[in-house]
């Protein structure tokens, strides 16, 4: 009897760790305790579904959401894949993404930067990948912004996106990173990751092939969520 | 087996609420409501109950910017998508009260949940927390103080090898409901999971 249950552990070297003090915020944050370990059970392995009827038609276009007029920026595409660690893709599920404006400004009232709002920029949106996977959203490429960290920390452009996937184990938040940015290799909460390769897999690449002339050009993005495990006999057959 | 690396996880950031709650943070017009608002689609089977609590941080202090999402069984302990109450779907997301910080979420008292290999799961809600300074969603789970047979024969609560941290988990009776706070450090400090 094999089926496919539960899903492989995270690699906790691979993502940050709890505690990395040159990003302050997470010192009083960690835990100090080490997470308890134990497979997933049918609580992790299941999770909200959400179907298309919470789209709206502009949900996916940030640059004309807010108001319906044009947001002032350079105008991209993002589009990419969310597969599984095999590389099974990962069809039907909700990508929430949000970020500050093109001059690093975000619409949040504890937000004090100098940079103005841009008053046709609301700065969220959210897509349901298709049957193979795919997602892809319209926006203005963010501004890098400074926050209270070191005395002149910037932090890289950048977008922030939420996923869901399949099952409450791959529910996971994290950022996009824009290929050629030298700001990514100076901030303190890129730097939480442990590997060079682990940020590299953060950066969206350049795309001139799906760039659309006169319009917007092209980001690639792959978002990889965690992946199933195959189980063989998981309950001791009768006999045996 | 494996052929690519999750992508690594990074801070929800003190604006989460602009991309997962943005008529909370006075973003209007994008959604028509925030999704995770109710857990509610109609009337659903089972005990109505109030969970309210806090996420803490390591000085004592509440945090104002958390995101507190959690994922639950029906009545029946039947999951949402699997044969689960059709008015219930098991999901909440809460960004916490602009000034206190606390969450609260109006939601039904779960049944109890099979384990792999057959036993019971003593009744338990899953708490996910993201916020400014965590950097990967801490997992939790809730149970109930006044659930004890079915606490003691939880396999996962049975196997905690610290057990004055158990307490840790047990959301306390309150008016309405529950209370259930969460500590990421120092004194008794929540149970975070690897699951």
């Amino acid at each position: 009897m094999t089926k496919i249950n539960g899903y492989t552990a995270r690699d906790r070297a691979w993502h940050p760790p709890a505690l990395t003090p040159l990003y302050k915020t997470s010192v009083a944050r960690s835990p100090r305790f080490a997470p308890l370990g134990f497979a997933t059970s049918l609580s992790e392995e299941t999770g909200p579904v959400f179907g298309h009827d919470i789209l709206g038609p502009r949900d996916n276009d940030l640059i004309h959401n807010f108001t319906g007029e044009s947001a002032i920026g350079p105008r991209i595409i993002v589009q990419g894949r969310v597969i599984d660690e095999v590389g099974r893709p990962m069809p039907h599920t909700l990508v929430e993404v949000w970020q500050a404006n093109a001059g690093g400004r975000y619409r949040h009232k504890k937000e004090g930067y100098l940079a103005p709002l841009d008053p046709n920029f609301g700065g969220c949106g959210r897509c349901i990948t298709d049957e193979n996977g795919f997602y892809e959203f319209r926006t203005v490429k963010p501004g890098p912004y400074p926050w209270p960290n070191g005395a002149d920390d910037w932090r890289p452009a950048h977008i922030h996106f939420s996923v869901f996937g399949h099952s409450f184990a791959q529910r996971l938040i994290s950022q996009l990173y824009f290929e050629g940015d030298p700001m990514i290799w100076q901030c303190p909460i890129v730097g939480t990751i442990p590997t060079r390769e682990g940020i590299e897999s953060l950066v969206a690449k350049l795309d001139r092939q799906n760039s659309v002339p006169m319009d917007a050009l092209c980001y690639q993005f792959d978002i990889v969520l965690r992946g199933r495990r195959q189980t063989m006999f998981e309950n001791r057959m009768e006999g045996l | 087996m494996k052929r690519f690396n999750e992508s690594p996880s990074q801070t929800a950031g003190p604006y989460v609420h602009i991309g997962c709650t943005p008529n909370f943070s006075g973003i209007h017009g994008i959604y028509p409501e925030d999704l995770g608002t109710s857990l509610f689609k109609g009337e659903p089977k089972g005990k109505r109950i109030t969970i309210t609590g806090a996420v803490i941080d390591g000085a004592g202090n509440t945090l104002k910017d958390a995101m507190v999402e959690i994922w639950q069984a029906d009545a029946e302990g039947r999951f949402a998508g699997r044969g689960g109450d059709p008015a219930f779907t098991g999901w909440g997301r809460s960004p916490g009260d602009m000034t206190t910080g606390e969450f609260t979420f109006e939601t039904v008292k779960p049944g109890r949940v099979a384990w792999p290999d057959g036993r019971l799961q003593a009744p338990h809600v899953t708490f996910w927390i993201v916020a400014r300074g965590i950097n990967l969603g801490l997992h939790t789970r809730m149970y109930f103080a006044d659930e004890e047979a079915a606490n003691v024969e939880d396999p996962i609560l049975s196997r905690v090898e610290h057990r004055q941290r158990i307490k840790t988990l047990l959301a306390q009776p309150a008016e309405g409901g529950y209370r259930f706070d969460i500590r990421l450090q120092g004194e008794d400090e929540t149970i975070f999971f690897d699951i």
